[in-house]
């Protein structure tokens, strides 16, 4: 079991997120075309003469100084795909393929073109034009089909210096989730193995969720997810095992989010804001000052919400979410008081 | 309240956060060197508004319910790093990296890797706790850090436990003294004078004070009779050569840090370099360490360093088989057997105080003692206005 669990941590990435569809979204194929125009605009850069032997063209004006100004412009269409292989940067190939043709055709009108590499280089262009609008569309599909429909996958490990049966015993009940993770409101046990999760969403709104459970191997592994009817389609597992040396628990926890398209989908993308694995990694931090130290533990800033300077405040009403459900500690523990 | 920009002001008094904090009323707290890198703006993350200081002692007023140790009226100094005492690090004494208490834990990660223990009044990236240098202050895991100090030792006395003295103390005992052994300190502030008393009492052969300030090596001279180096007259690689025999010192003690000076021209481009945010640490102390130290030597850094550093000589540390050690110091480990050397007379650190001042005269102490004016070493401030004594 634990050898699983560590080759598995080998292969996967920490977190990733990725656009609902997956595969083939087109962006290898831009990707090529990408290094495809960086060569040919270095070719026509740096040979033009060789160039336009090759395509049977006569190498004097006006077409030795296009030749190297269509190379500046195949150059810089290649780098701007490269830094964002998007449906704009490749359909700006699209507009170059139209003027390459255009050129072409104007040269097969004249005597000194060698009229058959003339066709075969035309040829290639149209070519590259049809792969070139191919692209640009699936780019535009798939950008459209994963508006506001990210599926988040985070992958994280923490170690907690208490023994395995403890942590396992705490998670279990996944009524605890919510005194660590920070989106949680609640989560209500149905029966053995459903549960009614229930999520703080912006702007007041909340999303709720049926999770089953899928495997429980007591102190090795838990894993869960989300039924058929629910807001957001949720998968979660949790791995235990000994840290060597005696220091307790590793756990090794994977969470994935996949909400439904339209607005709810974009409520639940912005569960965890931007930065879904920092957020879980605080959230696993949490965990362990719970388990290790009995609550949750806070400095003068980390009790506000946002940026708060290092200094004591007044109000009480300001205390973040993780102040309220923790253990031992509700807002403001008992204290005593004299002088 | 912006670089070089101290205030006094008004805040509400701390509360209790979680059931093992105390609440302190500060008697003494002093400035330390380390606090000058906020106040130049070298350390990031840090807020307009923040309260500053981590060296402070006081008297417990009030009590969290889960505190079982201390009691209200106990008079304690607390330890700068906060530890909860039971994560793996604190059970091996590493205290300084406890693995509960910074809860901005991610900023230190991304930009050390991993995050240390979070500090009192030392920028949101170690925690966001507020600071000492106020009337109270909130301690959390109240049974793990502050010490109860007896009523006969006045806070002069006991003040510096919670940070200078262990500190001190941490960058001699890491360089492994034998008899016989030459150690070098770059830096005669507090923390460099005090890590010369460490390793004198740890039985070193001779210590040798490097500095730019003549008060500040009379010091070193005068209370302890050491040799002394005054990098700004004497080529330091020179000088310790002839005094070790050619050898170099045995170890080298870096209490100098990210903010050293150094003559041109290496030391215009890391003043430049800085500016700019290039480099973020001037490094030009431990460089001259590294090479300084024989071959085979520790080099113990306690000064404090915040991010990166240029023309760093590996080559030097890797043929010549050094060993580089460092840390925020683990205070707490330290705390009892100082205390007890302090009450049998064996270490008085009070001889580094320079100035005693009050609460609301700060601003003008930090200006003292970042321009070294009025021969500054030390600066203790008291709140209640009277002089800490």
């Amino acid at each position: 079991m634990t050898n699983t669990i560590a080759n598995e941590t080998k292969r996967q990435e920490p977190y990733r997120r990725e656009v609902a569809s997956g595969v083939g979204t087109g962006r290898g194929l831009a990707r090529a075309l990408g290094y495809f125009s960086m060569g040919l605009g270095a070719a026509e850069l740096v040979a033009p003469r060789a160039m336009a032997k090759l395509i049977g063209i006569p190498y004097r004006r006006p077409h030795a100084g296009l030749l190297r100004a269509f190379g500046l412009r195949e150059m810089g269409s290649g780098v701007s795909i490269l830094a964002r292989p998007g449906a704009g940067p490749v359909g700006s190939r699209v507009a170059g393929d139209v003027l390459d043709a255009a050129v072409l055709v104007a040269a097969l009108g004249r005597r000194a073109t060698r009229k058959k590499r003339a066709l075969v280089a035309l040829g290639a262009v149209l070519g590259v034009a049809a792969l070139d609008v191919y692209v640009t569309q699936r780019l535009r599909r798939s950008r459209s089909a994963a508006n506001g429909q990210q599926r988040f996958q985070v992958r994280k490990a923490i170690t907690i210096n208490r023994p395995r049966e403890e942590v396992y015993r705490f998670w279990r009940n996944f009524q605890n989730l919510p005194q660590f993770m920070r989106h949680l409101l609640s989560v209500e046990i149905l029966d053995d193995k459903r549960s009614r999760w229930m999520a703080r969403a912006p702007a007041g709104q909340k999303v709720e969720w049926t999770a089953e459970l899928i495997e429980d191997v007591p102190n090795y592994r838990i894993a869960w997810r989300s039924i058929q009817d629910s807001d957001v389609e949720h998968a979660g597992s949790v791995a235990f095992r000994p840290a060597p040396g005696n220091r307790g628990t590793e756990i090794v926890v994977d969470l994935s989010y996949a909400p439904p398209a339209g607005s709810m989908g974009r409520v639940i993308a912005s569960l965890f804001g931007e930065e879904p694995a920092q957020q879980i990694d605080a959230d696993l931090r949490v965990l362990k000052q719970v388990l290790e130290t009995g609550e949750v533990v806070q400095s003068d800033s980390s009790i506000h919400h946002g940026l708060h300077p290092a200094r004591p405040s007044s109000s009480s009403k300001q205390l973040a979410g993780h102040s309220d459900g923790s253990a031992g500690s509700s807002g403001q523990p008992g204290a005593e008081k004299v002088g | 309240m912006g670089v070089k920009r101290v205030e006094v002001v008004d805040v509400p008094e701390p509360r209790i956060l979680n059931s093992q904090d105390v609440i302190i009323r500060v008697t003494s707290t002093a400035i330390c060197g380390s606090d000058l890198h906020l106040y130049n703006g070298y350390v990031p993350t840090m807020e307009k508004g923040d309260i500053l200081g981590h060296e402070f002692m006081g008297e417990v007023v009030v009590r969290g319910s889960g505190v079982k140790k201390v009691k209200v009226g106990d008079r304690v100094v607390v330890p700068f790093p906060i530890a909860c005492g039971v994560c793996n690090s604190c059970q091996h004494q590493l205290y300084s990296l406890c693995e509960n208490t910074n809860p901005n834990a991610w900023i230190a990660e991304k930009l050390w890797g991993h995050s240390p223990a979070g500090l009192f009044g030392y920028s949101h990236m170690l925690g966001g706790y507020a600071g000492g240098q106020a009337e109270f202050v909130r301690v959390p895991f109240a049974d793990v850090g502050p010490i109860k100090v007896p009523d006969d030792l006045p806070d002069e006395k006991v003040l510096f436990l919670s940070d200078i003295l262990p500190t001190g103390w941490m960058g001699a005992e890491m360089c492994n003294i034998k008899p016989g052994d030459i150690i070098a300190v770059w830096g005669a502030g507090p923390v460099g004078l005090l890590a010369m008393q460490s390793a004198l009492l740890m039985g070193a052969e001779r210590v040798i004070a490097i500095d730019r300030f003549p008060y500040r090596l009379r010091k070193a001279r005068e209370h302890m009779g050491l040799e002394c180096i005054n990098y700004g007259e004497t080529d330091v690689r020179e000088a310790l050569d002839v005094m070790t025999g050619g050898r170099g010192p045995d170890a080298c003690i870096d209490a100098v840090g990210m903010e050293a000076h150094f003559p041109a021209p290496l030391g215009l481009y890391d003043k430049a370099k800085q500016a700019v945010r290039l480099e973020t640490d001037r490094p030009s102390a431990l460089r001259q360490a590294i090479m300084a130290c024989r071959n085979g030597g520790i080099v113990s850094v306690i000064g404090v360093y915040g991010g990166l550093i240029d023309k760093f000589p590996m080559g030097s540390v890797m043929n010549r088989s050094l060993t580089i050690r460092s840390g925020q110091t683990h205070v707490h480990r330290y705390l009892k057997p100082l205390l007890d050397r302090i009450r049998k007379g064996e270490l008085d650190p009070s001889f580094v105080i320079s100035h005693r001042m009050r609460l609301d005269q700060a601003p003008e102490a930090f200006d003292l003692f970042l321009n070294k004016q009025d021969d500054c070493v030390k600066v203790v401030l008291s709140p209640n206005g009277r002089a800490a004594a």
